[in-house]
């Protein structure tokens, strides 16, 4: 795996069949997508971040959320 | 359900009780490091979420990252750098894992642990934030005026700095319990410098005709000459919202952050920061956060192309303007007719009116947001 420092910031390479290159290249044609690198880092940010969320739950206890809505209700948003 | 906090975790940095206690009498051993009012709001911003995932002022890698990719070394979106500038003299001798204590009008606010001290070039910060080195660009200017060094680290809040709008203020712990106590689903945010005027209100009731509420969230803090003051902008809201929205629809909290006018890159975190809140959605307008012209009208609407994942959702309202034919506020999509009957509204043409004493007409501003406004004897910086 290479990195190297490009001008927007750090870059590595990863390989795809020729095909799907190919592929990608004809059908991003008039979409706004320069390259195909630039598709494939779109659409990989999109799933990995829908991954991600999946994976997490809420954090705050009942006993938290309960002293929340009383301060709120003290505030008169409730 | 409300958004997921940015980088999928809130962060709190706050602490209480005994632990509060003992952090709060060490740092009075501690080297002390004097921060101005919107560094002291970064603090408290940080502590309580606000900035998830930050947990501190940047290091040099998240900060170049920003400036460079607008995004942090972990690749989360992330477009304003939140750091911490000093002056060379005054962190002579502190090193990497030492604690300092960050002090905001002469009491302790909280603990800085450094990882990190660096230069930096402000020319090269300002262009890659504003595009611009121009002096004439209000966020450059505040730029060239920092200290040369920065300096970087997680904090652990001691004390919230004080606050003029105590029972206005909710942390996203807060909005995130009450959106969900009041089964708001769909939650968009309008973030706002400014006093409210008719186009304001067109937008917000547009688009919470679409949401379960609406999430008013004015920016307090450092502005330009002649932007409105604070209290000011809270009195407007105040005198619109509880005469022209119904009580259930709307939730109502300021946001103590400075403005920066960066256009584009500032539009990003300030749905950024919404989503924090538990926005789902946040309205993006005309010239978003821009200034003067050095952005294009547009160009914070194309940002958010840059960002599928974000995790907030743009919506992008056209400007509304007061049509004489239609007799009421409206875009260029809804509107038939000429634009000899289309009176744009101008916010620096209101402020003045208004900096002369005088009352912009009823369809541009609302009496009772005008008599707010000029009750004040200086309403603007």
């Amino acid at each position: 795996m290479k990195k190297k420092l490009g001008p927007k910031g750090r870059y590595t390479t990863v390989s795809i069949p020729v095909t799907l290159y190919e592929r990608i290249k004809n059908l991003i044609n008039d979409t706004g997508f320069s390259s195909v690198s630039q598709f494939v880092i779109y659409v990989l940010r999109e799933i990995a971040s829908n991954m991600e969320e999946e994976k997490i739950s809420s954090s705050l206890t009942d006993e938290e959320k309960n002293e929340i809505i009383e301060r709120l209700k003290k505030l008169g948003y409730i | 359900m409300v958004s997921r906090p940015h980088g999928g975790r809130l962060v709190d940095r706050t602490r209480v009780g005994s632990s509060l206690e003992r952090l709060r009498e060490e740092s009075n051993f501690m080297e002390k490091l004097e921060v101005n009012e919107g560094r002291a709001f970064d603090v408290a911003n940080i502590a309580h979420g606000v900035y998830s995932p930050l947990e501190g002022f940047m290091n040099r890698n998240d900060y170049e990252s920003v400036l460079n990719s607008m995004r942090l070394e972990d690749d989360t979106p992330w477009t304003i750098p939140i750091v911490l500038d000093a002056e060379e003299k005054y962190i002579k001798g502190l090193r990497e894992g030492d604690e300092v204590a960050l002090s905001y009008k002469g009491k302790n606010i909280a603990i800085l642990r450094i990882n990190e001290i660096f230069s930096w070039d402000k020319k090269k910060h300002a262009y890659s934030i504003y595009k611009t080195t121009s002096s004439k660009h209000p966020g450059v200017l505040k730029i060239m005026g920092m200290k040369e060094m920065m300096i970087s680290g997680p904090i652990t809040l001691l004390e919230d700095p004080p606050e003029k709008f105590e029972r206005q203020r909710l942390w996203p712990k807060d909005t995130r319990v009450l959106f969900e106590h009041l089964k708001w689903s769909n939650v968009v945010a309008f973030q706002t410098r400014n006093a409210p005027h008719t186009g304001h209100e067109y937008i917000m009731k547009a688009a919470l005709t679409f949401a379960d509420g609406l999430f008013v969230n004015p920016l307090l803090g450092w502005k330009k000459k002649g932007d409105f003051r604070d209290d000011v902008i809270v009195s407007a809201y105040k005198a619109l919202l509880e005469k022209y929205f119904p009580k259930e629809s709307y939730v109502f909290s300021i946001l103590r952050m400075e403005m920066n006018y960066a256009g584009p890159r500032e539009a990003i975190h300030h749905a950024i920061v919404r989503k924090n809140y538990g926005a789902t959605h946040m309205i993006v307008g005309r010239d978003h956060a821009g200034v003067g012209d050095f952005y294009g009208p547009y160009d914070a609407w194309k940002a958010f192309e840059e960002f599928p994942d974000l995790g907030i959702i743009p919506l992008f309202i056209r400007e509304a303007f007061y049509c004489k034919k239609c007799k009421t506020m409206v875009n260029e999509k809804i509107c038939p007719h000429g634009e000899e009957d289309r009176i744009r509204i101008s916010g620096t043409k209101i402020r003045k009116m208004l900096a002369k004493g005088e009352r912009p007409p009823e369809y541009l501003m609302r009496p009772e947001v005008v008599d707010a406004i000029l009750s004040f004897e200086k309403p603007f910086f």
